[in-house]
């Protein structure tokens, strides 16, 4: 089990992050519409999920694992680029911080001014068509990692157990504080899981192409350290150069980093 | 029907390539030149991947706030 931990803290972190981002729709679906419905969109979401676990999983354990880690490590590195990306622009502050307390009045207002009407058996649409796309799309975020990292290190089981704890641990949250969770770090964990994501798809993309890494597997204990350094120097150096420019144009600078939420959280 | 296409093209467009096409390319093509200089020239290319990731974030990233700052 310790030689899974990490496989467990990685997903768990990024499943946290989708789970966050699902819990919010689902609030402003449930408590600005109708539970009822937004519990069936919810409970449609989980089914379609099911399936596309059903039918991947089996086969993508039939792939070679050379192919598969080829394949999973270039879209881990593509995915864990653009998480990169967004959190070191977020850091910087030339992207706004994701703000779940206002994604989620965003939401509500949305939800209070569209109409209530019934359609194939679900009262209010509105309600479940907003928690079924929220809850699907976070969703196959969160079957994409579960999939792909147990899937390379063989270790589906140790996985899918981070997925679950990071599941439970923000629908109790939720469920306690009736609330989004504006309080939690998510770009620090959207920079951190980032990392392990870029970190483990250039690692298994570059073995798919036929790389043997000097020290083997050891090198994945180099190469999240080294991502990380260099991801925080481009955003401490972007960080850096928004702050001279706004004092050489004479506006307030934005304290992204250390008043508010940054990388550091 | 085409509408339907277009927005299933849309949904799986940005859930893998995301907000810059040039990240996505830039990791396939390095890919496939370490693939190459494994397999033809029987170089262990393992540093490649690495730069290029490094490189692709920086020129998404200076492309992102070119004229912004």
């Amino acid at each position: 089990m310790t030689a899974a931990l990490p496989l467990v803290l990685t997903v768990f972190v990024a499943c946290a992050v989708e789970a966050i981002e699902a819990l919010t729709i689902v609030l402003a679906a449930g408590l600005t519409r109708q539970w009822r419905s937004t519990f069936q969109g919810m409970a449609a979401a989980l089914l379609v999920l099911a399936a596309i676990v059903g039918v991947l999983g089996p086969t993508i354990t039939l792939l070679p694992l050379t192919a598969l880690r080829l394949a999973v490590g270039a879209l881990l590195a593509i995915f864990g680029l653009q998480w990169l990306r967004k959190a070191i622009l977020r850091a910087a502050g030339y992207k706004a911080l994701h703000d779940e307390a206002s994604a989620y009045l965003r939401e509500v207002a949305a939800a209070k001014a569209a109409p209530v009407s019934a359609r194939r058996g679900v009262s209010d649409w509105y309600a479940f068509t907003l928690s079924f796309k929220g809850v699907l799309l976070e969703g196959l975020e969160v079957v994409f990692i579960v999939i792909t990292f147990g899937d390379n290190q063989r270790n589906l089981g140790a996985a899918v157990v981070g997925a679950a704890i990071a599941v439970v641990v923000v629908t109790v949250t939720g469920i306690v504080v009736r609330a989004p969770l504006a309080k939690v770090p998510e770009n620090a964990m959207k920079f951190t899981v980032g990392i392990m994501l870029t970190s483990f798809g250039t690692f298994w993309g570059a073995e798919g192409a036929g790389v043997r890494w000097p020290g083997s597997d050891a090198t994945l204990l180099v190469i999240v350290p080294v991502v990380a350094a260099v991801s925080l120097s481009y955003a401490a150096w972007l960080r850096r150069a928004h702050r001279l420019s706004e004092v050489a144009s004479g506006s307030q600078p934005q304290t992204a980093w250390s008043e508010t939420e940054g990388v550091t959280g | 029907m085409l509408r339907a296409l277009k927005s299933f093209w849309a949904f799986w467009y940005d859930f893998v390539v995301g907000d810059d096409w040039h990240v996505a390319a830039i990791v396939v093509v390095a890919l496939a030149v370490t693939a190459l200089l494994v397999h033809a020239a029987g170089v262990n290319a393992w540093w490649l991947l690495p730069l290029a990731a490094f490189a692709a974030l920086a020129w998404s990233l200076h492309r992102a706030t070119a004229g912004k700052s």
